[in-house]
């Protein structure tokens, strides 16, 4: 590389590694004063005094949260969300995929249906005639609402498609030769080499269901089956806390004296950090593929 | 090579070119050796017309004056009332007004943001510092709005640890979620902060593509650091920063609905309030009664069609400057 050898360089190279530092600073900043408050007396977090680092440290927020049985209960529905979804929207990935990206065997329709796919992606009802479709399609207070609606997923299938379509064809035809059929040349050939672009899709996916809270709270009448993110938009916005019907003083009283540090921001923050545990463990693996996820965040498919 | 092998290829020849295949093709035999592939559709099928287009009828919705009491056969149709509606009420203008000031918003800064923020790590040799600054920088981008939100509920409170810091230098807290001149920017702050490193992601990618020897060369001709980011560096992600700014058009009407509805009240309404939340609140929700489903169908119609048409010029655009297709 270029040696950088004069004082504006090195003054600039200090200059950059400091702002790079400070950036990246302030984008965990939050969290970390957010941890520490979750951890920290009420005295001193009115007192202001809570920082980076927790004030007369203890963990009965915690102890609450963990306690709290529809917290658990929702953080469960999460879970099945999470397997159920992503299982559907990969099927459903996988199998409109290859059709698609088979290009060197003519179909009936191809073009067209890859336009509908796409104008499907585009434009919809609108959250009002959606809603009433799933309310007439028997979907609302039904779990498979937070499953079946998302498995088509437009720029996935686009992905994996466009993935597919490179794969040597030398490979195909030579299959083919040897009598494949479709099932075989997708199980045997597509599939194998495709586990990066599957991991993508499925990590991705992963994320969008874990974080996906609006569907359960329109869909869902009752509390009871709301995932973890939709129960905690209804313990973070105070216009909806009567609804969840769980004031965090009225519970803490109920389960005695030993949770004398509760408060409704102390629980909320307990809440919204153990909610975040689930994203940072799959953090890493999401890392390494970043680049081929970029196509995906773009459109909700 | 076994002629015979050779014999099939050449049997199989026609069907590798679709255009010569196409009009020769027995359908009978065609649909015999590839059913699997229409059978492999189905459930994409059955999913577009369930969940994409039967809720379409239900666009009929913004025709009619809907009562949940009527029905929908009955209910009366009045043409374009409910548009005229939106458009003469107080809630037209601002709501337009507000969603595309934070979209627009949203899209310069955190663009601006982003591509400075690339072009400057980028600059960074240790592997180690630059993966660990990314690391910290992206991981906001991950974590819903509720979660995020909710954080920021606290933290920008005007008892908060950011007022903290601003009264320490013996100025007026900010209201940053209650001041109706302060929200729109706190919104932008926010998206800005919670997205610029993903937004980078793409960026440094491509600039792993920029051919080192066109440094070294341009460091011999006596080029400095700036000089070589102006006029190698950023040159090499031109296209990518314009086919960015085309695609983000799409997005103008979409101010962003999960970050409003968790972060705006009542009181912010004024400079808050998008087409989004506006649908979802006199849809849905209902205020103070029940909720006027063809007036939110009509306003969301509008959305929905002027978006389609943005997404579709945003494509044109995208594909005119950048070379950019979805297939």
């Amino acid at each position: 590389m270029i040696a950088e050898n004069s004082l504006g360089d090195r003054l600039f190279t200090i200059f950059l590694y400091l702002m790079m530092a400070l950036l990246a600073f302030l984008c965990v900043a939050p969290f970390i004063h957010v941890i520490s408050l979750s951890l920290s007396s009420n005295a001193a977090i009115k007192m202001g005094a809570v920082g980076l680092w927790p004030v007369d440290f203890h963990t009965q927020n915690y102890q609450f949260v963990l306690k709290e049985p529809q917290f658990m209960r929702s953080f469960g529905v999460s879970v099945v969300r999470v397997v159920f979804g992503v299982s559907a929207m990969l099927i459903m990935t996988i199998m409109t995929a290859y059709p698609l990206s088979r290009d060197s065997v003519p179909m009936f329709g191809r073009t067209p249906f890859k336009m509908i796919m796409l104008f499907s992606g585009m434009f919809g009802g609108g959250l009002i005639p959606t809603y009433m479709a799933m309310r007439s399609l028997h979907l609302t207070n039904n779990f498979l609402v937070l499953i079946l609606p998302g498995a088509l997923a437009v720029f996935s299938v686009i992905l994996v498609m466009n993935f597919f379509r490179g794969i040597p064809v030398e490979l195909t035809e030579a299959a083919e030769l040897d009598g494949a059929s479709h099932w075989d040349i997708l199980f045997r050939i597509f599939l194998p080499v495709s586990l990066p672009v599957l991991a993508t899709i499925s990590l991705f996916s992963a994320v969008g269901h874990w974080n996906s809270w609006f569907d359960g709270v329109i869909y869902m009448d009752e509390i009871r089956m709301w995932p973890l993110q939709s129960y905690l938009y209804a313990r973070v916005t105070s216009q909806m806390i009567q609804k969840s019907g769980t004031a965090a003083g009225g519970t803490a009283e109920r389960m005695g004296q030993s949770f004398n540090e509760l408060t409704p921001e102390g629980l909320s923050t307990a809440m919204i950090l153990v909610a975040t545990i689930p994203i940072l463990l799959v953090y890493p693996f999401l890392q390494r593929y970043f680049v081929k996820g970029l196509t995906l965040g773009s459109v909700k498919g | 090579m076994d002629s015979s092998v050779v014999l099939k290829e050449v049997e199989l020849a026609p069907p590798a070119a679709p255009k010569v295949g196409r009009a020769k093709i027995n359908w009978r035999t065609h649909f015999q050796q590839h059913w699997p592939l229409y059978v492999m559709l189905i459930p994409a099928i059955v999913s577009m017309i369930l969940f994409r287009f039967y809720p379409m009828w239900g666009i009929l919705f913004a025709f009619k004056k809907y009562s949940p009491v009527a029905g929908f056969a009955k209910s009366p149709w009045v043409g374009l009332k409910n548009f005229s509606r939106f458009f003469s009420s107080d809630y037209a203008l601002p709501i337009l007004r507000n969603t595309i000031s934070i979209a627009v918003g949203k899209i310069v800064v955190g663009q601006i943001v982003a591509i400075l923020f690339a072009l400057f790590l980028n600059e960074v040799r240790s592997h180690f510092f630059k993966r660990t600054v990314q690391t910290m920088t992206t991981l906001a981008h991950f974590l819903s709005w509720i979660i995020i939100g909710g954080m920021m509920v606290q933290i920008l409170s005007t008892k908060g640890a950011v007022n903290q810091i601003v009264t320490s230098f013996g100025l007026e807290p900010i209201r940053f979620l209650s001041d109706p001149a302060v929200f729109p920017w706190t919104l932008i702050g926010l998206e800005t902060w919670k997205e610029f490193g993903w937004g980078a992601v793409i960026y440094l990618a491509a600039l792993t593509n920029i051919n080192p020897e066109l440094y070294e060369a341009a460091a011999v001709d006596g080029a400095d650091r700036f000089q070589r980011m102006r006029h190698i560096t950023l040159p090499g992600i031109k296209t990518l920063i314009i086919l960015m700014s085309c695609l983000s058009l799409g997005g103008i009407l979409s101010a962003g609905f999960e970050q409003v509805l968790v972060l705006y009240n009542p009181v912010v309404y004024k400079t808050g309030d998008i087409l989004d939340t506006y649908i979802y609140r006199v849809g849905l929700v209902g205020s103070g009664g029940m909720p006027d489903y063809s007036l939110g169908t009509a306003v969301g119609l509008l959305q929905g069609g002027v978006g389609f048409v943005l997404i579709l010029v945003s494509y044109w655009l995208a594909d005119k400057f950048a070379n950019y297709r979805v297939f």
